[in-house]
């Protein structure tokens, strides 16, 4: 199945990729402060597609990893 | 080409080593900022493209001045504005490099509207990356030229407002008024439709300048919330809402397919042709000669010349100097230069001399040639005393005054039109001044000719004029 | 022979070519036009660069971005563009880039005159831009050293990482005099720039900054372009003298001066004064240790510059409280004092 990966401690909290996920599948995790002092983003754990928006819209270069295997067969 | 999996690209560094403090892994953007989104879709596209070792990303002023933390290329940080003009530079001295101007809207269309307009109308086989976020974010949120009407920043507070800054400027529609660039596109970053677009233009852009194609930009509308006082996700709507309906997206230019590539020629020329070139072979007649073959009154003359602009008075001295040259003796010629130029009179000052030359300026000359009347007027009494004064009489219609110097007055004028053209006034003065003087020899001053005189098929005629010049004396 | 009847602007640009430049980046001004014009002439033939830009602003940074991979390159201008240029100046400098810059100087402030004046010493020899910084500057006084010294100017660039400026006036600039060029001829090729950008995977590592956020770093980088302006102070100095040996009064000044000068001194010794010429080459460094030497022998020295005195603050600094008293005199606005004008002068601080 694809998913995607959050790397706690780039994300900035910005929510840009919450919103861009057409499966509303992130959402801001409150229980968690990151080293740089965010509510990192989090993968609700089913429903991506690896369609790759919320990494295209991450601003930070390592804070999203998106494993889309099975999206390849399209 | 599909990725199994999407993560940060090899364009970007592994560690952000320029980066000062602990954090090396993240930028130094605020959340929510374009610049990251852009950043990552240009590390993608130098890896995808593989040219990444041949990328050199130039970073002027502005939020994108730590460019140089990120990408894994070659990285110049440069002055505010001046990207386009250095690109030009690193380009131009290394053509084979992949050049990248990355610039936000206070760099770009303020303080480097001139750069950017220039290297654009050039033509310059660069890739520019245009953020334009309405503001600027690095020094505090002032008014940029792309700020929209109404709009609030610290040095707009009541609302940019046409009367007081004029409407916001469209940089791409801008510069498609121009023939040279090759590919100019606007995008956006507030949807992921726009991203994908934004991507693809990323990629035309490098690829437009791998080509050869010439200049490429692609202005991307960007969200600065910090400095737009708004959430990020808010700044996505701003963006469409207010900053689309005012910068329309889609290309402006694109003459890619059309165009051929071009790849300036590497020259490769050795060393003897490059002396050849500069003239720095040439055969020349050269005759070392004492200056005590000279009669006495005439050695180390310090020569005035002086006329009629037009009538060869700076051609005149040339050829005395080159052919003094030719004779092993220093020489030196400076044309009337400042407040001597006053005066309805051109004239040039010749030194010929077997020491070195202190002062070459000669204001009391031993020589002096007088074309027309002012000249004898004005410099007559400068002549040093023993000197000796050549006069035009075709022109001059007094002796000098004087009678401590040795006057010779010939028709120079009459003499030239004889020959076809008053042109060749000066070198009959030529030839009477040797002549009289027997300063120079006479096949080296005819061999200097070709030397000073540009167009060679007036050569004969003014060896033939310094004939005359001789035999008028 | 090897041997031209050349304009002192365009000797600039045959050394410049001997010394293995590549790239020519200019706008035009008078009296330094020339220098374009032969730079426009002989650059494209062989395959090198040469570039009118769409400023003076521009002609620098493009110099900076050429400087940047490691090639030779030089830019020239005349006061108003060198005002124009300091931006680039200062970061090229910041950024230790080796650019050569010539200026051929001329009547200010404002536009002024075309006609000779040596009123850019402060801007050129004081550094000029914002920041700690200064550039090495060369003076020469006549067509061969207008070739000579650009080809020691390129070395010097190279050595120190460092503008390095050719600074004269209109008059040298638009003179012709004849240059003899280095025998056996050779052009430079062998200059190496490890630090440079190239566009390749070998010296993609490499970065041309001049940041430095962290107060302490810049500082750090700060004392280090000190040490090499000291390391300058130590080994570059260049000066000629001219019957100084048994001299009673030095007379002193750079470019056209010291050849009005140096006939002065001869005018002088005929008339039983004797005087002696100290001639600047280099104006940073300045020649201090010699001034202080003659200051402690002689009661006099005379300066002449074409400015309000602009080297003569130097000269003062360097005697500090030596015997000898300073003595200047200037003319501005384009007028060069003849050899008669400045025998009179010294005479008169001779005669006391």
């Amino acid at each position: 199945m694809p998913k995607i990966v959050v790397q706690i401690d780039h994300c900035k909290g910005c929510g840009l990729c919450i919103d861009a996920c057409p499966q509303q599948c992130i959402e801001e995790d409150s229980e968690v402060l990151n080293k740089l002092g965010y509510h990192p983003a989090k993968y609700k754990g089913q429903g991506c597609t690896g369609c790759g928006f919320c990494f295209y819209t991450c601003p930070e270069p390592d804070a999203i990893i998106v494993y889309k295997k099975d999206e390849e067969a399209k | 080409m599909a990725k199994d999996i999407l993560r940060k690209p090899g364009g970007f560094m592994d560690t952000f080593v320029y980066k000062p403090g602990q954090d090396k892994g993240n930028t130094h953007y605020c959340p929510g900022c374009g610049h990251g989104i852009l950043h990552k879709l240009i590390a993608e596209a130098l890896v995808d493209l593989g040219v990444v070792d041949r990328t050199i990303m130039v970073s002027p002023v502005g939020c994108s001045v730590f460019v140089y933390y990120y990408f894994a290329t070659g990285n110049i940080q440069v002055a505010h504005g001046r990207a386009p003009a250095v690109a030009t530079g690193l380009k131009r001295s290394n053509p084979d490099s992949i050049v990248i101007s990355y610039q936000g809207d206070g760099d770009l269309a303020a303080i480097g509207g001139n750069n950017i307009l220039h290297a654009a109308n050039r033509g310059e086989n660069i890739t520019v990356f245009f953020v334009n976020n309405a503001i600027y974010g690095m020094t505090g949120g002032q008014m940029a030229p792309t700020t929209l009407l109404g709009q609030k920043t610290m040095t707009s507070p009541y609302g940019r407002k046409i009367e007081n800054e004029g409407y916001p400027m469209k940089v791409v529609e801008l510069l498609s008024t121009l023939s040279a660039p090759a590919y100019l596109e606007r995008t956006s970053l507030d949807d992921s439709k726009n991203i994908a677009k934004t991507r693809k233009a990323v990629r035309k852009a490098i690829q437009c300048q791998i080509d050869g194609k010439g200049f490429s930009l692609v202005e991307v509308l960007s969200m600065c919330p910090s400095q737009w006082k708004t959430t990020p996700v808010e700044s996505k709507k701003w963006i469409k809402e207010r900053m689309i309906p005012y910068y329309p997206l889609g290309v402006k230019k694109d003459v890619i397919e059309e165009r051929a590539g071009y790849f300036p020629p590497k020259i490769d020329i050795d060393d003897e042709s490059i002396k050849e070139m500069l003239g720095l072979k040439k055969e020349k007649l050269f005759r070392d000669r004492a200056m005590s073959d000279v009669p006495e009154k005439y050695r180390n003359p310090q020569i005035k010349i002086a006329g009629f602009g037009g009538q060869g008075v700076l051609l005149l001295g040339q050829t005395l100097a080159e052919a003094g040259m030719r004779h092993g003796w220093n020489v030196s010629w400076i044309p009337s230069y400042g407040p001597e130029m006053r005066g309805g009179t051109a004239n040039c000052q010749v030194n010929i001399s077997e020491g070195p030359i202190g002062s070459p300026v000669v204001d009391f000359p031993t020589i002096l040639v007088a074309l027309n009347k002012p000249s004898l007027d004005k410099f007559e009494e400068t002549v040093q005393p023993g000197g000796v004064v050549f006069y035009n009489t075709s022109m001059i219609d007094r002796k000098p005054k004087r009678n401590d110097i040795e006057a010779i007055g010939l028709p120079f004028s009459d003499i030239a039109d004889e020959l076809g053209s008053l042109k060749f006034a000066n070198m009959v003065v030529v030839g009477a001044v040797l002549e009289k003087t027997k300063l120079i020899d006479m096949d080296i001053v005819k061999d200097a000719l070709k030397e000073v005189i540009h167009n060679k098929k007036f050569v004969e005629t003014n060896i033939v004029a310094i004939d005359r010049g001789a035999k008028a004396v | 022979m090897s041997k031209e009847l050349i304009k002192g602007n365009e000797a600039i640009i045959k050394g410049a070519l001997l010394a293995g430049a590549k790239c020519y980046f200019g706008y035009p001004i008078t009296p330094a036009s020339e220098i374009a014009h032969a730079a426009a002439f002989y650059f494209p033939a062989i395959g090198r660069t040469f570039l009118q830009a769409e400023s003076e602003i521009a002609a620098i940074q493009m110099c900076y971005g050429a400087a940047g991979t490691g090639v030779r390159c030089l830019t020239a201008s005349s006061g108003p563009g060198i005002s124009l240029k300091q931006e680039g100046i200062s970061y090229s400098a910041g950024s230790e880039l080796p650019i050569v810059i010539a200026d051929i100087m001329r009547g200010g402030p404002g536009l002024g005159n075309i006609a000779p004046e040596q009123s850019d010493y402060n801007q050129v020899v004081k550094g000029g831009g914002h920041g700690n910084y200064k550039c090495l500057v060369l003076a020469p006084n006549c067509g061969q050293e207008m070739c000579d010294l650009t080809i020691l100017a390129f070395d010097l660039a190279d050595k120190y990482r460092t503008p390095v400026y050719i600074l004269t006036d209109g008059f040298i600039g638009q003179m012709m005099e004849s240059v003899e060029f280095p025998q056996p001829l050779k052009i430079d090729q062998s200059h190496k720039a490890e630090w440079a950008i190239m566009g390749n995977k070998e010296t993609k590592h490499n970065l041309i900054n001049s940041i430095y956020l962290e107060a302490e770093e810049l500082e750090e980088h700060n004392i280090k372009l000190q040490r090499k302006y000291a390391e300058m102070e130590k080994n570059e100095v260049r000066f000629q003298t001219y019957k100084t040996e048994d001299a009673e009064i030095i007379v002193s000044g750079y470019g056209i001066v010291s050849r009005v000068l140096k006939s002065a001194v001869d005018v002088l010794r005929k008339q039983g004064i004797k005087a002696g010429l100290m001639r600047p080459i280099t104006l940073f460094p300045f020649p201090k240790n010699e001034y202080a030497k003659f200051a402690a022998k002689v009661d006099n020295i005379f300066v002449c510059e074409l400015s309000n005195g602009q080297m003569v603050d130097d000269v003062r600094l360097a005697v500090g409280k030596a015997k000898a008293k300073i003595h200047f005199y200037g003319r501005m606005g384009g007028v060069v004092p003849t050899v008669a004008e400045l025998v009179e002068k010294i005479t008169e601080i001779v005669k006391g």
